[in-house]
């Protein structure tokens, strides 16, 4: 054994490690980039500092990009950027909404049906029968029933996704139930819903974050999927999917329309992978594999 | 063997009970008066009352639950409002046209998807590494949707060389039965060769650190033999469980594809059937499709038992 490898190693804090493992994990920083940049754009959406989405200008009809319209305008004349900006408040607080209904019931449903073996027969089935339709299917069933709207949409992409996230906390309970630390926990008197709360899902929560994180772009990429369908807000309400759609009727003379919101999309998407892939190599380990 | 079969077997009854409950309520979570819903503002009282009357929403609930279920059994899915006539007629129409989008769609991706996968795991940490994975991540972000628009753009529009939309059954001719769904199978397989590539690579460097490959190479196997003997199979059993999720993944991508290029799909029916408010149809289509993929991956299961020796010799 050589000398160096005796020298004592300065103790770093586990919080200061972790924070070091996310700042030295190159696709953790690209995607957490990139979803500092699709908030502020959400920002300046929602404060209207990127022009007005909704105004119309018969003389500047299908304007290509150009310097004073970074992505063109539409059949009415409206600024594609404008449009692009304003939409990404939208999809930031669809996609929002629907990590936090995902996270609140796929935890709450996880956790017990984890944590009682009792109950975990019943409520697996029923969420093994949820996941056993498509995605999108559910989803536009259930928003259509609903009604079109911002707050159906939510609800249609909460409900469709929770089951997966559910299945993953339920998964990751099983796994720390039955280890020493519950146990004591148990004999020292402590409740179930104390156990659950304060030992059970904080040792559970990493590949629930991780999860999130991918819940957070397939909402997006949902969303965008069905505004295109005309199932989610409906227009002049800009969202990236009814640009698109929008811009169908004119791909030939105007493609700008768009692609511009297509690339916004792909981008938050995949900064949010980038994101969700470098949480699971940093907070997870034993997933990934390098 | 057989006790694998018949568990996998008992275990998908709760889920087709569960799945046949979740399309029935389906009509139920309608805020307010589903049969006003349904019949639109300008109906009249009349109207609504025979909508009422067809859908059976004037019984008491167990009572339309059980006329549901006796009525599903004999595989009658109800009358569309706006096709006029039976459900299931429409779907079977229509089904074969979603089924082989899917089909073809999926023959491009596994191919693909479990090349770059492997490829990626065997030159792990080089530029090749990072730039199959780097492709992969950018098809499982880019809507299909929208990829096939630009499809639309590049292949139709400016090449000329696919139709832009349109389907022609493979009655016509296999060769442009194929031609209109190349389009719209490339635009779906793209999502599904990233999903299949990251998976490949993970499970494949999951086997490369097993004890086995590290003896198979001890004792001087070539690379090639470990790789084609002892890697290979071991990956490619994990491999198949996830033509399972490749085709809930195709499935859900067809219902905007088949809008976009116009293919007469159950996809297209569900969105028409949203459209025209036609509860019928969105009932007896969503009900077929998971009944289709429950199906899927029940064979899935079973050819995974089947292959894998562990199992298989139990």
């Amino acid at each position: 054994m050589t000398e160096s490898t005796l020298q004592a190693v300065p103790l770093e804090k586990p919080r200061n490690q972790l924070l070091s493992r996310m700042l030295s994990h190159r696709g953790l920083v690209i995607g957490a980039g990139i979803l500092v940049v699709m908030v502020l754009a959400g920002i300046v959406g929602l404060l209207g500092l990127a022009g007005d989405a909704l105004k119309i200008s018969y003389q500047s009809r299908f304007v290509e990009p150009s310097a004073e319209f970074v992505f063109g305008t539409d059949h009415y004349g409206r600024s594609i950027f404008s449009r692009v900006v304003t939409g990404t408040h939208l999809s930031l607080l669809i996609g929002i909404s629907v990590v936090a209904i995902t996270a609140v019931f796929g935890v709450l449903i996880g956790a017990i049906a984890g944590y009682f073996p009792r109950l975990d027969g019943l409520i697996m089935r029923c969420m093994d029968a949820l996941m056993a339709f498509p995605p999108i299917m559910l989803a536009i069933a259930i928003a259509a029933a609903l009604g079109a709207g911002l707050l159906n949409l939510i609800v249609a992409l909460g409900i469709t996704y929770t089951p997966r996230t559910a299945r993953i906390v339920r998964a990751a309970v099983l796994g720390v139930r039955n280890s020493e630390y519950i146990e004591s926990a148990r004999l020292s008197g402590a409740s179930d819903g104390r156990i659950i709360v304060k030992h059970v899902l904080p040792n559970s929560m990493a590949p629930v974050i991780v999860d999130l994180t991918f819940v957070f772009a397939y909402a997006i990429l949902a969303e965008a999927a069905l505004s295109f369908l005309g199932v989610g807000p409906p227009p002049p309400v800009p969202t990236w999917g009814n640009i698109i759609a929008e811009g169908r009727d004119y791909l030939v003379d105007a493609p700008w329309i768009s692609i511009f919101p297509g690339l916004a999309i792909g981008f938050s998407v995949l900064g949010l992978n980038l994101l969700g892939d470098g949480l699971r190599d940093v907070l997870d380990p034993r997933l990934t594999s390098k | 063997m057989i006790e694998v079969i018949l568990r996998r077997l008992i275990s998908t009854i709760p889920v087709l009970i569960g799945v046949s409950l979740i399309t029935f309520g389906l009509i139920h979570i309608i805020p307010g008066d589903p049969a006003i819903v349904i019949a639109g503002p300008d109906a009249s009282v009349d109207q609504v009352e025979s909508i009422r009357q067809l859908l059976g929403l004037d019984r008491p609930l167990h009572i339309q639950m059980s006329v549901w279920y006796m009525n599903l059994l004999q595989g009658d899915l109800g009358n569309s409002f706006m096709l006029g006539r039976s459900v299931l007629q429409a779907i079977q129409e229509r089904l074969p046209t979603t089924l082989l989008l899917t089909a073809y769609s999926i023959v491009i991706t596994m191919p693909l998807g479990i090349a770059a996968g492997l490829l990626a795991a065997y030159r792990q940490n080089t530029w090749v590494d990072t730039a199959v994975m780097s492709v992969a991540l950018l098809g499982v972000s880019v809507p299909s949707f929208w990829l096939s628009i630009m499809g639309i753009l590049v292949f139709s529009v400016m090449l000329g060389w696919l139709p832009s939309s349109g389907y022609v059954p493979p009655s016509e001719g296999i060769l442009a039965c194929l031609q209109s769904l190349t389009l719209p199978a490339f635009s779906l397989a793209v999502f599904q060769i990233g999903l299949l590539a990251r998976m490949t690579r993970a499970t494949t460097l999951e086997v490369l650190r097993q004890d086995f490959i590290r003896t198979a190479r001890a004792k001087g196997l070539a690379e090639w033999k470990t790789v084609a003997k002892h890697a290979l199979s071991n990956v490619m059993i994990p491999i198949i469980t996830v033509v399972g999720l490749l085709v809930n993944v195709a499935i859900a991508g067809a219902v905007v594809i088949e809008q976009i290029f116009v293919l007469p799909g159950v996809g297209q029916l569900v969105v028409q059937g949203i459209l025209r408010r036609d509860y019928p149809v969105i009932q007896g289509s969503i009900l077929a499709v998971a009944l289709i993929l429950v199906l899927i991956n029940l064979i899935v299961d079973l050819l995974y038992a089947y292959l894998d020796p562990r199992l298989r010799n139990d």
